[in-house]
């Protein structure tokens, strides 16, 4: 009982075993950072190099397509790391930009938006200003990653095109028409607008238990994104006050009336509660982006009624995307650039289409067969590549997003949750809890 | 280094001073070996100390006083202003609550069932190996897997918890909205994981209490509770105040359950369950992204653990010399023990 206290012979033994251990590892460490180095030496034309390519979620970048690319660049080796969530590799990024950029790949994908942080900091990047890839994008897709002095700081991949996904047999059971076609007009058709929207929810509400749209987040977002600028001054980058914002306060208010006649289901995106609600008839439509169809079939699996109606309220909207940038502490950024270039190529993300489901930012890629002629089976053989393309083409431009877009974003998002999931503040509270908290962030 | 020091006070008191030089060099390095060579053999720990916990320690101070953001690097010196905005912030006090808060439901039950459990592993069972391997096994579980079972569990709508409190006919809870529900789920996934691992430790100081002390209790007629806290208790107090500095320090950092407990990780849309470490995290990578600011967090929470630290070791203290006061009518030895 007493032996664990004696210090015996075999402690030191481990002991010693471990210090070699730490060693071994720090040997192997210095080993690794050797090796790299050696392998990523020299960007003369033809020499053999290694391109690191860092994504997340699924780009659909393929081995088979990667290949492509060493057919046509005999000496260039394209590597592919992904990471498991956008958060991830966000974190990955920025911890790496802020340490001089060391350990980066050397091009790394970003998401829409990172870019009002990353835009503070345009030196980081490398310019991909290129006149020959004039006209590639759809123009706002383009001004997105273009800094004032125009520099542009990534090449589009995917856009987010929005549409309303809706329950066709929810609406039956409410008495609503099902064919999407017809539901595209009860939401207001070509110029569908909010009060449309949300006067059709009221009609379904009283004939139905469930409620018309899953979240107040989700929706606010949506809504939000159509203000030219919303939170702040685009000639300064100065956040307005959000007290006087009155468009935003109308949204809100627009909003809380909906939340008050029982339209929302009183959830939040991504979480449990709202994974399990698509399995219980909780809401009939929400607001959907090319890449959220992917995430409704994932979890609604099953349930069959799901469909796409080719309409979107206040014209056209876009909720996500990505680009492909190269950090300018690579050492090959030219050769990036052109990979950059060659993966963000029309050809290539009409495939990225079919195999990832990511709608292509390409104009040419969008009146490509392949993404006109999709259909989705899940959502009862919708169209789903000419609805969205035909969405792509409403969407006018890109709001204006400074460096203090998202933080008081998400203050009224808060406030909008408090009113609708916790319940724990009335609308004028909450929005003023809101306000206080948006001056706080300066 | 007990076992070194009478070596090494031997010659230093028998060689003086005067006679140093004509020693040969040598026997001089032998002095040496003898002085400097324990200090040598822990110096890796100290060295690893410094470059991972006392220079990012200074730094931080560093970053504190200065405006530092995420990508943009160090800015103007600032002196105290990033101290007095934190303070000033509603959001910092109301973490602050949170935090004792969960550290509270999350702490005591768990040294409490610790304790208990332990004290039942420590009886005569078939298969003891099993059964306190079987302990250990939530601590072996990722602190994320966890909070994705637990999320499951604690749902507000469709949650397993709220369907069966609805089957027996009680009401939801709102876990996500009501403030102190949401503290005890996560304190329940605070407790769930370390429970186990603070059930060996203690398992371990009661396998080493004597066992001739049941033998005579039960002589003396001591049933199980009695016997649990007359000599256990007692005789395992050591380790108790272990855990329970361990488990303090742990409990003013959660910081994984929190950020899992919904799909933001920033405590939700009342910040009602965002601790200080989530709060500081918000403000260097959240929308803020200023690490002077969350460094100026960062040493408060430093200082809040070193108060706390310093009345944990108080009431010990006291515990302690409140025993030594006890025991000098039994023999001294068995006081010089505990």
């Amino acid at each position: 009982m007493l032996s664990s206290t004696r210090p015996t012979r075999r402690t030191a033994a481990r002991t010693l075993q471990a210090t070699a251990g730490v060693a071994a590892i720090a040997l192997a460490l210095t080993a690794c950072g050797g090796s790299g180095d050696a392998a990523e030496g020299g960007s003369g034309d033809d020499s053999p190099i290694t391109l690191k390519v860092a994504t997340f979620n699924n780009f659909g970048y393929t081995e088979e397509v990667l290949a492509e690319y060493k057919e046509e660049h005999p000496n260039v080796t394209v590597e592919h790391v992904t990471a498991a969530t956008s958060d991830d590799a966000r974190a990955n990024l920025t911890t790496k930009l802020a340490a001089g950029g060391e350990g980066l790949a050397d091009i790394e994908a970003i998401e829409v938006d990172w870019l009002p942080e990353l835009m503070q900091y345009p030196d980081l990047f490398t310019d991909l200003a290129d006149p020959e890839l004039d006209g590639r994008w759809v123009d706002w897709k383009v001004e997105q990653a273009t800094t004032l002095e125009g520099k542009v700081l990534g090449y589009g991949t995917d856009i987010g095109p929005e549409a309303i996904c809706y329950r066709s047999d929810l609406f039956e059971e409410a008495g609503l028409p099902t064919d999407r076609e017809e539901v595209a007009e009860l939401l207001g058709g070509e110029d569908a607008t909010w009060e449309d929207y949300f006067a059709a929810g009221r009609e379904f509400v009283k004939e139905s238990d469930a409620a018309w749209y899953d979240s107040v987040g989700g929706t606010f977002q949506g809504m939000v994104n159509q203000l030219p600028a919303a939170f702040e001054d685009p000639e300064t980058g100065e956040p307005k006050d959000l007290a006087d914002n009155t468009e935003v306060k109308g949204i809100y208010d627009e909003i809380v009336a909906s939340v008050e006649d029982d339209l929302s289901a009183g959830l939040v995106q991504w979480e449990d509660d709202w994974n399990a609600a698509f399995q219980q008839d909780a809401f009939a439509t929400m607001l959907c982006p090319a890449w959220m169809t992917g995430a409704v079939e994932e979890r609604a699996g099953g349930v069959e009624g799901w469909d796409v109606a080719n309409v979107f309220p206040g014209g056209g909207g876009n909720w996500g995307g990505s680009f492909l940038t190269v950090p300018a502490s690579g050492e090959n950024t030219e050769a990036a650039k052109e990979l950059a270039a060659w993966l963000t190529a029309p050809e290539q993300q009409s495939r990225f289409f079919e195999s990832a489901g990511t709608f292509p930012s390409q104009l040419e890629a969008q009146d490509s067969e392949a993404v006109q002629s999709a259909t989705n089976a899940y959502f009862n053989d919708a169209p789903v590549g000419e609805i969205f393309a035909t969405r792509a083409q409403t969407i006018e431009g890109a709001p204006f997003k400074g460096a203090h877009y998202f933080g008081i974003r998400d203050e009224v998002t808060n406030a909008l949750n408090r009113v609708d999931v916790t319940k724990s503040q009335d609308a004028d509270e909450a929005w003023d809890e809101a306000v206080q908290k948006a001056s706080a962030l300066g | 280094m007990a076992v070194l020091t009478p070596q090494r006070s031997a010659p230093e008191s028998g060689a003086p001073q005067r006679e140093s030089r004509r020693i040969g060099f040598s026997q001089r390095l032998g002095r040496w070996d003898v002085k400097l060579s324990p200090y040598l053999y822990i110096s890796p720990f100290f060295i690893l100390f410094a470059v991972t916990g006392l220079f990012p320690l200074g730094y931080t101070a560093f970053v504190s006083v200065h405006e530092w953001s995420l990508l943009g690097g160090q800015g103007d010196f600032v002196g105290l202003e990033n101290f007095t905005f934190v303070l000033a912030q509603p959001t910092f006090w109301k973490a602050l609550v949170n935090t004792l808060s969960i550290f509270v439901f999350s702490s005591v039950p768990q040294v409490v069932i610790a304790i208990i459990i332990a004290a039942l592993l420590d009886q005569n069972l078939r298969a003891a190996t099993f059964w306190r391997m079987g302990v250990l096994i939530p601590y072996v579980v990722a602190p994320v897997a966890v909070s994705m079972i637990f999320g499951r569990l604690f749902a507000d709508q469709y949650g397993l918890i709220n369907a069966m409190l609805n089957l027996v006919g009680l009401d939801s809870i709102a876990w996500h909205g009501d403030r102190i529900a949401s503290h005890v789920a996560i304190a329940t996934m605070v407790n769930y994981r370390w429970m186990g691992y603070n059930a060996l430790i203690f398992l371990a100081a009661m396998q080493a209490v004597p066992r001739d002390l049941y033998e005579a209790a039960v002589i003396d007629g001591a049933g199980r509770v009695r016997q649990f806290f007359s000599i256990t208790v007692p005789q395992i107090r050591s380790t108790i105040i272990f855990v329970v500095i361990t488990s303090t320090i742990g409990g003013l950092q959660i910081f994984d359950e929190v950020r899992m407990f919904d799909s933001i990780g920033l405590g939700g849309p009342d910040q009602n369950w965002m601790t200080t470490v989530v709060y500081m995290y918000d403000l260097a990578w959240g929308d803020q992204h200023s690490l002077g600011r969350a460094s100026a967090v960062a040493w408060m929470l430093f200082l809040l653990i070193v108060v706390i630290g310093l009345v944990n070791f108080l009431v010990t203290q006291r515990i302690s010399s409140n025993a030594a006061v006890k025991k000098p009518k039994r023999k001294s030895t068995t006081g010089g023990n505990a």
